[in-house]
């Protein structure tokens, strides 16, 4: 990580000041990003710790009092379970097709060169830089009954429209178009390690494009691959707005349901509860990669 | 440079995964010069109304306030914030610097929706629900790891030879900052302000917890109004975003580089 290597400690700072006002100094300049990372990211993490252990009534209001309920309530009660269990089925699918719709365009990316590279890399990361909402209402006005898929099968005969939002589908269709970039980028970075001489030398011994791709270029962008897909999975995991809008309350997932806790029903202890969830499914993801890179090296 | 003709198949499914990627922002283009009360495909007929509607939405265009001052005041707090941050970090090397580096960018890697209900809680105990402050210190927690990433790494690619000169030559470490440090830093000051404007104006979940009917941000006013109808003023407005962003983007490309700012 070269963030974290530039400022590894290589040398000693050449303040010409002894070493102990320049820790002072160190303290003071960090001081406000310190208390503003307390207040509101320590704080808050640990408090949802004991938030998941706190006893609430129907009405939401929190006694003082510990319980274990929401914790049960997660292992006994079947629907979180299947909460749970559709998100990672959900993520995993967007994961995959993230993936399969990202790698022509990085490969390509890859190949080509000057201002039209430039230009598509643009192109890239405009969406990335639009809010997540004017997209999915883009996806809205695509998929809806009265969007132009539905459209374009009315002219070409079919009756009822299609189903494609307010279920699996249009989440699903969403979200893959909305973690593109993400996949693209990483990709992009796995190829710098893809030097084209490699394909050539390959194609030269007489290795026809497709065991090109599958013998030399795909082995060598596997690091790219596996990076991608953990960013992938993970921001599906959380992700909230595109489930919600496409979604429409008919799609169950942690990111959704850990709003209607918080917000609509006002059960924070099993809110807080389903958050650690999405943070122990973070580190298993996390921990996932790290094995994957170990043994791709 | 030797270059790989790119075959015909490879083309054509990226330009098909192209269309994919853009189709959502490509759409509502047409869709916002729709006349219709209602979002359909094609409208059955043309007009700008929408575009005026936008105008004369109050929530939207109060929401939109909202955002802009919130963007300036988080990216001035930024900079205040994380300059001091990233020259102790970078330059002072203080002990366990690699630690604390860790833990201010941990906000980052923390999903948005739990950050979000973490604050919702510590904040309704504190009265700051729905206060301008509270929201401000939100976007502030989630702006203010990318503001550090950035300027560590700007600060740790300036070549320390000058500003040793300086100090050698009897400058005061103030004066070798002031005069030395910040200028060569500019434009990584430049470039994370330009990102943290942006993170903030499009922040969200986040802002979903802290917003009141009272004291909305754009996005989240328009996540409402998208989940209570989807009509075609969503459309102007986006593209009325779209444009907005596509500037900033463009002068940014130009000024200090897109794929330096972004692809490292």
């Amino acid at each position: 990580m070269t963030v974290a290597a530039a400022i590894a400690p290589t040398r000693p700072a050449k303040t010409g000041q002894p070493v102990a006002t320049t820790a002072l100094t160190a303290a003071t300049l960090l001081l406000p990003i310190v208390a503003i990372n307390t207040l509101g990211f320590l704080v808050p993490v640990f408090n949802l710790l004991l938030m998941s252990m706190r006893k609430v009534e129907a009405s939401g209001a929190l006694l003082d009092a510990w319980t274990a309920a929401s914790w049960l309530k997660l292992f006994v009660d079947g629907f979180y379970l299947q909460l749970l269990w559709n998100t990672v089925r959900v993520s995993a699918l967007i994961t995959l097709l993230t993936l399969l719709a990202s790698y022509p365009i990085a490969l390509y990316l890859h190949r080509s060169r000057g201002t039209w590279r430039n230009l598509l890399l643009v192109l890239v990361i405009a969406p990335l830089l639009t809010s997540a909402v004017v997209r999915t209402y883009g996806w809205i006005a695509i998929l809806s009954d009265q969007g132009v898929l539905n459209a374009a099968a009315r002219a070409l005969g079919a009756g009822a429209p299609l189903r494609l939002m307010f279920n699996e589908v249009g989440v699903v269709i969403g979200l893959t178009e909305i973690l593109m970039p993400y996949m693209i980028l990483s990709l992009l970075a796995g190829f710098g390690r893809l030097d084209p001489r490699l394909e050539e030398a390959a194609a030269s011994l007489g290795a026809g494009p497709f065991a090109v791709f599958r013998r030399v270029v795909l082995p060598l962008s596997l690091p790219g691959v596996a990076l991608g897909s953990l960013l992938a999975f993970v921001l599906s995991v959380s992700s909230f707005i595109t489930p919600k809008l496409l979604g429409g309350g008919r799609v169950f997932l942690l990111a959704t349901e850990i709003y209607d806790q918080a917000i609509v029903t006002l059960n924070w202890p099993l809110a807080a509860t389903l958050s650690i969830v999405v943070l122990l499914v973070f580190g298993l993801a996390l921990a996932a990669y790290g094995r994957v890179v170990r043994r791709i090296g | 440079m030797d270059e790989r003709p790119i075959s015909r198949a490879l083309k054509l499914t990226a330009a098909a995964m192209f269309l994919l990627l853009l189709a959502p922002l490509l759409v509502v283009l047409p869709m916002s010069f729709s006349g219709d009360a209602y979002l359909a495909f094609p409208p059955s007929s043309w007009s700008t109304r929408w575009y005026g509607a936008v105008f004369k939405n109050a929530r939207m265009v109060d929401a939109f306030f909202v955002s802009v001052k919130l963007g300036l005041a988080v990216t001035v707090l930024s900079l205040l914030v994380a300059v001091p941050a990233a020259y102790a970090l970078v330059r002072l090397r203080p002990k366990g610097g690699g630690w604390l580096l860790a833990l201010f960018t941990a906000p980052l890697l923390l999903p948005t929706i739990v950050l979000g209900l973490g604050l919702l809680i510590v904040f309704a105990s504190l009265g700051w629900l729905g206060s301008a402050w509270g929201l401000l210190l939100c976007h502030l927690i989630v702006t203010l790891p990318y503001a550090l990433r950035m300027l560590v790494t700007t600060l740790s690619t300036l070549p320390p030879a000058v500003e040793e000169a300086a100090a050698t030559l009897g400058a005061s470490p103030a004066v070798v900052f002031r005069r030395i440090t910040l200028p060569l830093m500019a434009p990584g000051i430049m470039a994370t302000s330009v990102l943290s404007f942006l993170v903030s104006f499009d922040e969200v979940v986040v802002s979903l917890f802290m917003t009141t009917p009272k004291l909305s941000t754009l996005p989240v006013a328009m996540f409402h109004h998208v989940e209570d109808r989807a009509d075609p003023m969503v459309a102007a407005l986006s593209v009325l975003l779209v444009a907005l962003t596509l500037v900033v983007v463009l002068v940014v490309d130009r000024t200090i580089g897109l794929g330096r700012a972004f692809v490292k």
